[in-house]
């Protein structure tokens, strides 16, 4: 078998001097390829189709080569459930396409199982939208751009506990983002003062929540606090109100991925007063988020830009940050020297990247969903600056 | 108590709405011999128009729901015609490749009309809210879905055992050859029939909407929810699939609130218990 | 000639090896995925049981693997094995189940079981890691000398390798008496018993059988990708290893080997071509071929090839 060896000793060999990156003196417009997976079709779809648009928008709206340096996106649909595509498709942009970075990766598992592909291939890891808590760890050369369910949970409960609310049920669904929050929400809220009344975990594949919400109705807390993926949050808050738990006293807390912008618009009224902690509103008042707006609406006019896409958008800058920093350089483990600690201000606010952690820093804002001009958006009336990942 | 009402009655709405999803697929399954995992997609294509008529043009609910029931059905006609009739009589396992592959392509199609995320509808006042019948609290749209469906299927069993329809359609299953024989249009009556389930998928499809949600993965989203009612109902009656379906729904919902932490345990185990006691289906006589 | 002709398959894929050195993690997977269509064709094609659930067996497989890799035993082929007896003692347990009902009946109870373990095993999160999927699994080299690698080559070649004699073994198999007893049953259910056959003993085996394939399968894909996540137990895989088999046709072998790499660089290609709307032709080739092609892509190669 040593024809095997051989074998991969003559790969490797060809492989070397690509993997080693060119010196900085490369020629204007020299491509750098970026392997981007996210489940474009499947039941996390509109992650997908959101981050890539989001990516489209940016590198339209900052046309020029960065240090010498033209982006190419390759995409790749991973369909968002079976973590072993993902891994191929990041194994196989690495080999075949000499990919420079990985970016993407929709939920939790997708980003696990790629990890090691990061890792051995030494490439920058980009993780636009998962958000468990653990993924950072897994590999030295992953950075998030998006956020973790702690750093958004925390403040609510915080909020909750200082503005009336003593009791609360929480709503989460059965998996690990699910189990994040419910953890993180219990530890904050009770050390303020309140009370876990009920802790309910709905099960990922759910026709229904209304059997829970009764429960809910039951126990009677000041509030409810739920947690569910995007993109299932309306068929929460539509049985919330059918069931009458606002007249019975509830009040509806969350994190915002319950109250997606993407389709927050077509929700309701039901949604109207109900409070959720995030870092990104599409109503965020401030020129960078005009800015993002308005390229988005040019890729993608019918949709509004949610939390995922500020993530996809947020991700393009660092990395071109990154490669300004190393002049062009696009040795892996350089670039993801130079993310460490990069600060700007981004669609959502201001925002930075934990040297130690490679996790995202940023503001915590607590909105009310409110009509205006005909139409839904969640309105920020207090933040919570510079929050960082505690689990 | 009141709990144990609202439970079971939510059980019930949930139930008779699985019933109008899937008594087509049990249809097409045992009147007709043709495995159509399709199915679901009549139901997607009816909840896209009823959201589109609904949402952009504001078109009254009820009107909607009509619509959706139509354009499934007309849908469902034009695919007998063209695509499906040539399938009668091949293998099973052929009919599940085309009909897998139809449901990528309307999937697909969905996608490109109206994009990967969720549909969502806003509810006519009539059917928001809920009213309290002495302490029990019950959403009027479910009261609405009980009596909608419970008259779906009751038409339904009437017109197949009564009606001469239901008599024709009847002999043309149990021997295709002698009813042609006989004169019988059986192409036309498997035509008429095929399309009548599709469009009561379509009829599930608006009024799930609400319920179920609504995007191009909805046909392989709830297929084994489908298929679960067809097989512990038997396939070869309507009254069978409605009874499995509200049984189905009374245990998922009374299960998810008792024992939330089984989770989807319940309603599978029932299924395979349900499945060795009554391997024929639930009212099924035994045959020989 | 026909020598050449059993020889082809396996001269492809060696080839694949040396002419596509960066396509090897594709490459792997559909020696993987073949595994699992083979599975199913022996307890399909053969047997006669069609199932929905044969995922259920590729993931206790993947998950026995995986496990035994996290928890210090990562020698792989030692992983294979206990991965085939867990699967095959689960199929011998749940055969009785869905071999005593009718063919509707049995078809759900398979589909039943299966989603009854996936919710088990996303429930045993402390166990599995639930929906977050098992990690830390660390698999050994290959007989103690060809490490993992990131080009997949030990990956490709390992799965090939365990393709190649579990598709001669099973063709040995379908070949002794036991597998034309088999036939027999496929064939004529009713009059086996009356020729002494004992129906339901032979089945049970089969499916037992079937299932330690499909075990061994996820096995491979739990060392190859030092992964295991809940979709190895999901509706999807059965339904998508279902759809390889007919495909590429029932009841040769050869026709799941072909099914499964057609539909994999099918899927493959037309997802990186077009990553939005890969499905629309993924479904219209499928819908061709069910309404124009017998026996799926064998029943077409036979056609091309009177001669066989």
């Amino acid at each position: 078998m040593t024809k095997l060896t051989r074998r991969a000793a003559i790969l490797s060999a060809a492989a070397l001097p690509v993997t080693l990156g060119r010196p900085a003196l490369a020629q204007s417009g020299d491509p750098f390829k970026v392997g981007l997976i996210l489940p474009i079709t499947g039941p996390f779809a509109s992650t997908g189709r959101q981050i890539d648009a989001a990516i489209k928008a940016w590198l339209r709206a900052n046309p020029g080569a960065v240090a010498g340096k033209r982006f190419e996106i390759l995409l790749r649909d991973d369909t968002g459930v079976a973590p072993d595509v993902t891994r191929r498709l990041a194994q196989e942009l690495v080999v075949r396409e000499r990919v420079r970075a990985l970016a993407g990766f929709g939920l939790t598992p997708l980003a696990l199982s790629a990890a090691p592909i990061a890792t051995e291939a030494k490439v920058p890891m980009l993780v636009m939208a998962a958000a468990t808590s653990i993924i950072p760890q897994r590999s030295p050369y992953i950075v998030r751009t998006s956020f973790t369910l702690p750093q958004a949970v925390r403040p609510m409960a915080d909020w909750a506990a200082k503005n009336g609310i003593k009791s609360v049920v929480t709503m989460v669904t059965d998996f690990a983002p699910g189990l994040d929050s419910e953890k993180a929400f219990k530890e904050t809220f009770t050390a303020a003062g309140g009370t876990v009344a009920g802790e309910i975990r709905t099960p990922l594949r759910n026709p229904d929540y209304a059997p829970f919400l009764q429960r809910v109705r039951d126990i009677k807390p000041d509030a409810l606090f739920i947690f569910v993926p995007s993109g299932e949050g309306s068929a929460l808050i539509k049985q919330f109100s059918e069931r009458g738990l606002r007249e019975a006293g509830i009040r509806l807390i969350g994190t915002g991925d319950v109250l997606d912008d993407d389709i927050l618009n077509d929700m309701g009224e039901a949604v109207i007063g109900a409070v959720t902690s995030h870092h990104y509103s599409t109503a965020h008042e401030s020129p960078e988020n005009a800015a993002f707006r308005e390229a988005f609406k040019a890729v993608a006019p019918e949709m509004r830009p949610n939390f995922m896409a500020v993530g996809g958008w947020d991700g393009m800058h660092l990395l071109a940050a990154a490669l300004g920093r190393t002049n062009g350089d696009v040795d892996g483990t350089k670039l993801v020297e130079a993310m460490k600690g990069q600060s700007w201000t981004s669609p959502r606010g201001p925002v930075s990247i934990d040297p130690a952690t490679r996790e995202i820093v940023q503001d915590i804002y607590i909105r009310r969903t409110e009509r205006r001009d005909g139409q839904l958006w969640n309105i920020e009336f207090d933040k919570i600056q510079g929050v960082k990942d505690a689990v | 108590m009141a709990a144990a009402v609202t439970v079971l009655l939510d059980g019930i709405a949930s139930g008779m709405l699985l019933f109008v999803l899937s008594v087509g697929l049990s249809v097409t399954l045992g009147l007709m011999n043709v495995v159509n995992l399709a199915h679901g997609a009549f139901g997607m294509v009816g909840g896209y128009v009823c959201a589109v008529l609904l949402n952009r043009a504001g078109v009254p609910f009820v009107v909607c729901l009509l619509a959706a029931t139509l354009a499934a059905a007309l849908l469902g006609w034009v695919l007998e015609r063209l695509l499906y009739v040539r399938l009668y009589g091949r293998d099973h396992l052929d009919q599940v490749l085309f009909s897998i592959g139809l449901v990528f392509v309307l999937g697909a199609g969905a996608d490109w009309l109206m994009g990967a995320r969720q549909q969502l509808i806003q509810l006519p006042e009539w059917l928001s809210g809920r009213v309290e019948v002495g302490g029990v609290g019950l959403g009027r749209y479910r009261i609405f879905l009980i009596l909608l469906c419970g008259a779906v299927a009751a038409g339904l069993h009437f017109g197949l055992v009564r009606t001469r329809f239901g008599a024709r359609l009847r002999a043309a299953v149990d021997d295709g050859v002698v009813a042609r024989g006989m004169g019988l249009p059986v192409g036309r009556i498997f035509s008429l029939t095929f399309a009548l389930g599709s469009g009561l998928a379509g009829l599930g499809g608006a009024l799930g909407v609400e319920v179920l949600g609504l995007d191009p993965n909805f046909p392989l989203k709830y297929l084994v929810y489908f298929l679960v009612v067809v097989a512990v109902g038997g396939a070869n009656s309507v009254a069978g699939p409605f009874v499995a379906a509200i049984l189905l729904g009374v245990l998922d919902v009374a299960g998810k609130y008792w024992v939330p932490q089984v989770g989807a345990f319940v309603i599978y185990t029932a299924m395979v218990v349900l499945l060795l006691a009554r391997p024929e289906g639930l009212l099924a006589r035994a045959r020989s | 000639m026909r020598v050449l002709l059993h020889a082809l398959p396996w001269l492809v894929a060696v080839a694949g090896y040396f002419l596509l050195p960066e396509q090897l993690p594709l490459l792997s997977s559909i020696a993987i995925a073949a595994l699992f269509t083979v599975s199913l064709d022996l307890i399909v094609g053969y047997a006669g049981v069609v199932t929905l659930g044969q995922a259920a067996f590729f993931g206790a497989g993947a998950y026995t693997a995986g496990l035994l890799a996290q928890n210090g035993w990562g020698e792989p082929i030692s992983g294979l094995l206990a991965a085939a007896v867990v699967a095959a003692a689960l199929g011998l347990l749940t055969a009785p189940l869905v071999l005593r009902s009718g063919a509707l009946a049995g078809l759900m109870v398979t589909l039943g079981l299966g989603l009854m373990l996936y919710e088990a095993a996303n429930k045993a999160a402390a166990i599995t890691g639930g929906a977050d999927g098992l990690q830390g699994a660390e698999v050994w080299p290959v007989l103690g000398v060809f490490r993992f690698d990131l080009y997949g080559q030990t990956a490709y070649l390992y799965s090939l390798s365990v393709l190649f004699l579990l598709f001669w073994l099973a063709k040995l198999i379908v070949a002794s008496p036991y597998g034309l007893s088999l036939r027999g049953i496929n064939g004529n259910p009713r009059r086996a018993p009356a020729l002494g056959v004992p129906v339901k003993a032979r089945l049970t085996a089969a499916y037992a059988l079937a299932a330690a394939y499909a075990g061994v399968a996820g096995a491979l894909l739990a060392q190859t990708t030092a992964f295991v996540s809940l979709d190895a137990l999901s509706f999807q895989r059965s339904a998508d290893g279902l759809l390889m088999l007919v495909l590429g046709g029932l009841g040769s072998l050869y026709g799941a080997l072909i099914g499964a790499a057609a539909f994999t660089l099918a899927h493959h290609a037309l997802s990186e071509a077009s990553p939005i709307f890969w499905q629309l032709w993924l479904g219209i080739a499928l819908m061709a071929l069910a309404l124009f092609g017998r026996g799926g892509l064998m029943g077409l190669l036979r056609k091309l090839g009177p001669r066989g």
